[in-house]
Order: C-alpha cells, then sequence, then structure tokens
C-alpha cells in the first residue's frame, strides 16, 4: 500500500500550489536536513521529468529550500525561503538533473554540511497529496516514506547485523512497520533502514551505534518538532 | 486498514453496522496506534482549515504571483447574489466555495490537500455549501472528510491521485468521487448507495488529462474545482435516486489506472501538451520564464561553477 492511512489522502495542510510539487518537494528537503543535521552550506538540487518541467510555477525550488531550512508544508514562510536561506549563508544551485529517474516527480539533493563537513546525496520522489518516497541515499537503494520514526544503519555487510539491530528494538519494545536493505557489494558497506511505529530514545541510538560492523548510525522523525524546528537566518549556519 | 476496495469497504461497513466515516475513523486508530479522540480532532482542526480557506478566498485578494488567475470566486459569488443563477443557489454556492479555496491555493494561502492541492477546493466546496444548507455539525462534516479519506484511500491504493502520474483524472477526478462518496453518506445514504456515488461520478471525469499552462496550478485547475464540486452533487443525487454504477466502482478505478498508465507524458503535468501547448498557452508560458529563476542545464555545470 503506497498510501498508508486517512491523513495521506485528507492533508496534509499546506501551503499551495501543488502538494507534489510543493508539500511533497518540502518534505523531501526536510529529509534532507534531518539526515544532514544541520542547515547544508551547500545544497545542489536537481529535478528531473515534471519536476524539471515545471518547478518554478509550483514553486518546486522554493518548496525543496524550504525543506532544507527545517520549514514544514504549512509554514507561512515557505514562499519566501529562497530569500531566507541566502540570508542564511545557504549555496544554492538549481538545476536540470541528467539520465534515468525512478517517477515523474523526482529531485536529487546534494548537500554539504558547514566547513566541507558531513555529505549527504539523496534521491527522492514526490508520489502525490504530499506524500513521498526516498529511493536512495549516498548511493544505496533504499525505499521509505518520511511518514514514520525512521532509522540509516550504515553497516558492513556481515551475518547478525540485522538481527542484533531487530533484537535491540524489540527490547525497546519497537515495532518494525518497514525495512530496507541494500549493500554496495557482498562483505562491502550496506546500509538498513527501518520504519518504526514510536520515537526511538537516545541511548537506544548509542547503543546500536556501538554494536559490531555498524559505521554510523543517522535517525529522522519529520514529526517530532511540530513548531518548535525554527531556526531561523539567525544560526547562520555554523555552531 | 481492513479494506483495500470499494466493495471491501462496503462490506465491512454492512458487516459492523458502522457508517463509512465512523469505519475509517476506528481503522485510523489502529493503523495509528493513536485514540480515536485524536485522530478525531486533527480531522476537525483541517475541516477548520478548510472552512477559513472558502473563507479568505471569498474575501482577501486572490491573484496568483503569475497574476493569471484570481478573483473569480468573488466573481461568480457576486452573482449569484444578484440574481437566478442557471445552477440554482445551491449548486452556485459549491462551485463558488471551491473557485475560493483552489484561488487561495494558487496564490499560496493555506489549504488542506484533498487528496491533492490541484484539487483541494471541491471537497470544502462541497462540504462548507452543503453544511449551510443542511445545517449539519462539525463533528458530521469531520465524519464526512473520514468517508472522504476512506474512498481516497482505496482510489490512490489501486490507482493514483497525482496529476504527473494519472492525469487530471487522477486527481480532480478522485476529489469529485471522495465528495460525491461522502455527500451521499452525510445525506443519510447506505455505504453501498455511497459507493456507487463513487464510481458515477468517476465514470464522468475518466480520460481528462492534466495540462496545466505554465505548469501552475491555476489554468483550467481552478476552474475545474469549480466543475467539480457540481459534478459531486449531481453525482450524490443519482446515488440517492439510486441510479447505480453499472461497472462497479471498483473496475471503474481500474479503468482510470490503464486510462492514466496510457496518457502521454505530455498530458502529465509536465505543460508538454493541452491547453499548455495552445498559442496563448505558449505565450502565457514564455512570458512566465522571463520573469522567473531560470533552471540550470547539468551540462553547463561544469565549465559554469557560478550560479
Amino acid at each position: 500500500m503506497r498510501f498508508k492511512d486517512v491523513f495521506s489522502i485528507i492533508g496534509p495542510a499546506m501551503v499551495g500550489p501543488s502538494s507534489s510539487h510543493t508539500a511533497g518537494a518540502a518534505r523531501i528537503g526536510l529529509a534532507g536536513r534531518r539526515l544532514l543535521g544541520e542547515m547544508p552550506q551547500e545544497a545542489k538540487i536537481s529535478f528531473f521529468g515534471s519536476f524539471a518541467a515545471t518547478y518554478q510555477g509550483h514553486g518546486t525550488d522554493t518548496a525543496v529550500t524550504g525543506g532544507l531550512m527545517g520549514f514544514h508544508t504549512d509554514d507561512p514562510r515557505l514562499p519566501d525561503s529562497v530569500e531566507l536561506a541566502e540570508e542564511a549563508g545557504m549555496d544554492l544551485v538549481f538545476q536540470e538533473g541528467k539520465g534515468l529517474f525512478p517517477h515523474p516527480n523526482t529531485v536529487r539533493l546534494d548537500l554539504t554540511a558547514a566547513d566541507g563537513g558531513r555529505k549527504l546525496s539523496l534521491l527522492g520522489t514526490s508520489i502525490g497529496g504530499g506524500n513521498v518516497e526516498v529511493v536512495e541515499v549516498n548511493g544505496f537503494a533504499v525505499k521509505f516514506s518520511c511518514s514514520y520514526p525512521t532509522l540509516l544503519i550504515r553497516h558492513r555487510d556481515q551475518p547478525g547485523v540485522i538481527a542484533a539491530l531487530s533484537a535491540a528494538l524489540q527490547e525497546e519494545g519497537l515495532n518494525i512497520g518497514g525495512l530496507s536493505l541494500s549493500r554496495m557489494e557482498r562483505q562491502g558497506e550496506a546500509l538498513a533502514v527501518v520504519e518504526l511505529d514510536a520515537p526511538v530514545q537516545a541511548g537506544l541510538m548509542e547503543r546500536i551505534g556501538r554494536m559490531p560492523h555498524v559505521l554510523q548510525t543517522d535517525y529522522m522523525d519529520l514529526n517530532d518538532d511540530r513548531g518548535n524546528d525554527d531556526e531561523l537566518p539567525d544560526a547562520e549556519g555554523t555552531e | 486498514m481492513n479494506f483495500r476496495t470499494l466493495k471491501e469497504l462496503s462490506e465491512r461497513c454492512s458487516e459492523s453496522g458502522l457508517s463509512i466515516g465512523r469505519l475509517m475513523l476506528e481503522q485510523q486508530s489502529r493503523e495509528s496506534g493513536r485514540e480515536p479522540e485524536a485522530e478525531f480532532a486533527a480531522m476537525k482542526d483541517y475541516y477548520g482549515i478548510m472552512k477559513d480557506a472558502v473563507h479568505n478566498g471569498l474575501t482577501r485578494d486572490t491573484t496568483s504571483r503569475s497574476g493569471l488567475t484570481g478573483l473569480d470566486a468573488q466573481r461568480v459569488a457576486a452573482y449569484n447574489a444578484a440574481g437566478e443563477p442557471s445552477l440554482g443557489g445551491d449548486a452556485g454556492r459549491a462551485m463558488a466555495y471551491a473557485l475560493a479555496v483552489s484561488e487561495v491555493n494558487a496564490s499560496m494561502g493555506r489549504i488542506v490537500a484533498t487528496p491533492t492541492a490541484g484539487s483541494c477546493g471541491i471537497i470544502p466546496g462541497v462540504f462548507v455549501s452543503t453544511q449551510e444548507r443542511f445545517g449539519w455539525s462539525d463533528d458530521e462534516m469531520t465524519y464526512g472528510l473520514f468517508a472522504a479519506g476512506a474512498i481516497g484511500y482505496v482510489i490512490a491504493n489501486n490507482s493514483f491521485v497525482s496529476g504527473a502520474e494519472g492525469g487530471c483524472q487522477a486527481e480532480v477526478g478522485s476529489a469529485i468521487g471522495m465528495a460525491a462518496g461522502a455527500l451521499a453518506e452525510l445525506r443519510g445514504g447506505k455505504p453501498e448507495q455511497a459507493v456507487h456515488a463513487v464510481g458515477l461520478a468517476l465514470k464522468n471525469s475518466l480520460g481528462l488529462i492534466c495540462d496545466p499552462v505554465g505548469g501552475l496550478v491555476e489554468i483550467p485547475c481552478i476552474v475545474r474545482n469549480g466543475f467539480g464540486a457540481v459534478t459531486a452533487l449531481a453525482a450524490a443525487d443519482m446515488a440517492l435516486a439510486g441510479v447505480r454504477s453499472v461497472i462497479p466502482s471498483d473496475e471503474v478505478v481500474q479503468v482510470m489506472l490503464e486510462v492514466g498508465a496510457a496518457m502521454p507524458e505530455k498530458h502529465r503535468e509536465t505543460a508538454g501538451g493541452g491547453l499548455a501547448q495552445t498559442p496563448t498557452g505558449k505565450k502565457l508560458m514564455s512570458e512566465l520564464r522571463k520573469k522567473g529563476r531560470p533552471l540550470r542545464k547539468a551540462e553547463d555545470e561544469r565549465g559554469n561553477a557560478e550560479a
């Protein structure tokens, strides 16, 4: 089921004009910001398909940028987000993507944190009504909706990693609602993406981070901050 | 959810004795793990936003950023008030309200996607106008939104609800089906009748392409929302009168999938065909492009690092 519940049909509350080209695009941008962990200093945004053809009229560029600024789909600052991002020191490049793309509404985000820090590459699709699917993260094929608390565990492709991970989640009473796993090569690096029915506590993240073969842990819950992720331009994009 | 098709939805309602709206609330609570009261309150808040959007579209300047659209809802409302619209006052009001919400959307105001922003006028147009007419409470309207959501859930998972995937039939068409089914239930129809209303409505928009001028959710999207609200009233009336969708509604949904999958890309929200590529549509688009931020081609990137 691509659409999971009633609010994926009725909703989201949003600033217009397009649920797929504006609201969905904002959610992909917000997912990128959350996974990067901070406002990107550089953001290269590549549009494909209908996104490339009609991004101007729909404000897709503005919406993705709003997401990168931490704005939700109904944030009244969304229409001004490009100006706000530039004031905050974000270096934005919008371009038409090259090559094949998985869905008519596809965007690639190539993000770099301040001072040449972390990098993140994300391919997101906007599937209608503000719903999205992320289909690639840093070269790993994945599939997640950004609708649930989501764990991304980069690890070595070795026996027992997923068993240990799911055991740790079970101990905390956390149910896995979705799981995608892919690897670069046999015994190489792999990425597990786990969608959960309830939020994760900080202690569990540390515990997973210390597990054998685990290289990196990231966690994202787009709804955990409704109303307080308001780091406006005063944050300057630096610590 | 314990249903995947409209037939199953109708059966679950018969088995449980629940309306579509109440069944959907129960199922939503099960899916989310939250209390039904919390889910109900969230939906009621959405209804409040819809009513605000109707009001804003009838009272504020809704000129869009492109300048191509705006204030048509107010023109229709003034015309309705001044005389005798051919539609009659009630359908005329549904049309004006639907236009109002779509114009709020096009002018970057706050709306609720139902199921999308391109089709955000139809459900509020039908709901707010019939609430005024029949004196229903906000709680009843909220159950109506759960009913509309249940219908949309089936359509979205068996076909599509975005113009880029399936054309306008998937956006405006789905919204009309959702509004028609929910209205049939609000007016006391059985779940089976509500499902017939969905099929009757969907049949009327099959094949409708998504061809927005300049890619904007303005021309023809806004007027299609106005027409859509009127069609939803008609479909609900037919179903309540006992008219049946001889081709079962689930099969009509499958036709929408078939037609949408066969639709050329130029007719799926890319502004590459239809009204967008008429001489006037092209002229408007090129004027718009001159005003906007240009998109850089990837090919230029290597030799041109500056934005």
